[in-house]
């Protein structure tokens, strides 16, 4: 009974939805602002997001005829929860608190909140959302071949320091930093750029383009709905760099200066996709798959095979 | 006041909607968003879609052409929502009063949906946009 109860704790106020959920607004005003301040203006005010939310909270839904309302209605919830489990996972992960799920958990869980959004713009039976829906599929099988062999460099690298069975498992790897070595960096900043695409921002927003297919995704979402949607991407902001600080940069620690050293890592990372996000314009859907798929896809195989002979040569720098 | 109000000032989500415009109101609206005048600054946010708006920004005349999807997108937008008419023409038809293209001032191609609906109205030609923050700001207050 204890234990449920802990666990419930732990998923839902701290470090689950009540606690990420209040970073994670912090972090969307910290996009809006720092975006403001690279294109001189003043920006939102701190509580800009959490006003956003609410103001969606107390706006009329309206679902349209053509949509399937169950699907339509239920799809936000599976993103939001989705991410909200990514988000409790690591956290605790990052702390070192105990075995809660592998890195081939969080693979899962990250692909759920796009899989969501293709799922519930598609059943809205416009035609805009039906573009943009494809231009996510289109994304996410872009992405998901590099993403998936960073990761692999960051197990490789951890070869002979733990046992073969620990290997996968997060808090493992949030004990080493892959990022100190050729291969490691090399797949931070591929993993970097798809954690971009997997937020939506610009480079890579193709699927949520305001100015070709009108927020394409999410055209057909209002009032609370759209508040779903909303959440589940301020949630994304805090799970996605957290991965990425868990998986490369060495983990965030539970106390004292590692907790300190951990929340500027976070930091780093939310600053480095905010400044790609404001120095890039937006590539169409061929360009973006040909830059994961030939460019960044073989720059990975590459890296792999550093670490493998990083790892059978003894040279940790490798 | 209660919460729904207040989030809704704090947080006005606008869609530009134009409705045979000669864009010069159009251009003053997009200066609205630049570093002069920053409207980020008060939650005012320009949105892809009517459904994620709580402000339509109309501008022009209304066209006969262009008052049936004037039409479609008040009743696309989720309620509450405010209806801006900026300019001279979305106010009172200017000088194409009377033109045989003319379906009306935008507040009465509005209501022909809505009786209820609430309209706020910015006059000027082009209103410049310090006229545009000061008619948000008289009209919210109103509310």
């Amino acid at each position: 009974m204890m234990e449920v109860l802990t666990n419930l704790f732990w998923i839902l106020i701290f470090p689950g939805f009540v606690f990420t959920l209040a970073v994670g607004l912090l972090a969307s005003w910290l996009v809006r602002k720092v975006s403001a301040l690279v294109q001189y203006r003043v920006g939102p005010p701190v509580y800009q997001p959490a006003v956003d939310v609410m103001k969606l909270m107390g706006k009329e839904i309206l679902i349209p005829e053509e949509a399937h309302r169950a699907v339509f209605v239920a799809a936000p919830l599976v993103g939001l929860s989705g991410v909200l489990l990514l988000a409790a996972m690591l956290w605790l992960a990052g702390a070192g608190v105990a075995f809660v799920g592998d890195v081939i958990v969080a693979i899962y869980l990250m692909v759920l909140p796009s899989l969501a959004l293709i799922l519930g713009s598609s059943s809205s039976g416009s035609p805009h959302a039906s573009v943009g829906a494809a231009r996510e599929m289109k994304l996410v099988m872009g992405y998901e071949l590099p993403l998936i062999l960073a990761f692999i460099v960051a197990v490789v690298k951890t070869a002979g320091v733990l046992e073969p069975a620990e290997q996968l498992s997060l808090v493992a790897i949030a004990q080493h930093t892959p990022v100190a070595s050729i291969s490691g960096a090399l797949a931070f900043i591929v993993a970097l750029l798809c954690v971009q695409a997997k937020l939506g921002f610009v480079p890579f927003d193709i699927a949520e383009s305001e100015t070709e297919v009108a927020s394409g995704v999410m055209i057909e979402y209002s009032g609370a709905l759209l508040a779903v949607w909303k959440l589940m991407q301020t949630l994304m902001l805090v799970a996605l760099p957290l991965f990425l600080v868990v998986v490369f940069l060495g983990g965030v620690g539970t106390s004292g200066w590692a907790l300190g050293g951990g929340i500027g890592k976070y930091v780093i990372v939310l600053v480095l996709v905010i400044l790609i996000k404001n120095t890039n314009p937006r590539v169409r859907i061929d360009q973006a798959m040909r830059f994961f798929w030939c460019y960044c896809g073989p720059l990975l195989v590459a890296a792999v095979i550093l670490a493998m002979l990083g790892n059978y040569y003894g040279l940790t720098w490798l | 006041m209660n919460w729904k109000l207040w989030s809704l000032k704090k947080s006005v989500w606008v869609f530009h909607v134009n409705t045979g415009a000669c864009n010069n109101c159009d251009i003053e609206i997009v200066n609205l968003l630049t570093p002069k005048f920053d409207v980020e600054r008060f939650g005012i946010k320009l949105v892809g879609s009517p459904r994620h708006a709580d402000a339509l920004l109309v501008t022009g005349v209304g066209t006969r052409q262009a008052a049936l999807r004037l039409q479609e997108v008040y009743r696309q937008t989720s309620k509450p929502c405010v209806v801006f008419c900026m300019g001279a023409c979305a106010c009172g038809t200017g000088i194409f009063e009377g033109a045989y293209h003319v379906a009306g001032p935008v507040d009465k191609i509005v209501k022909e949906v809505d009786p209820n609906a609430i309209v706020a109205y910015v006059p000027g030609c082009p209103p410049k946009p310090e006229a545009m923050i000061s008619g948000v700001v008289k009209a919210l207050a109103a509310i």
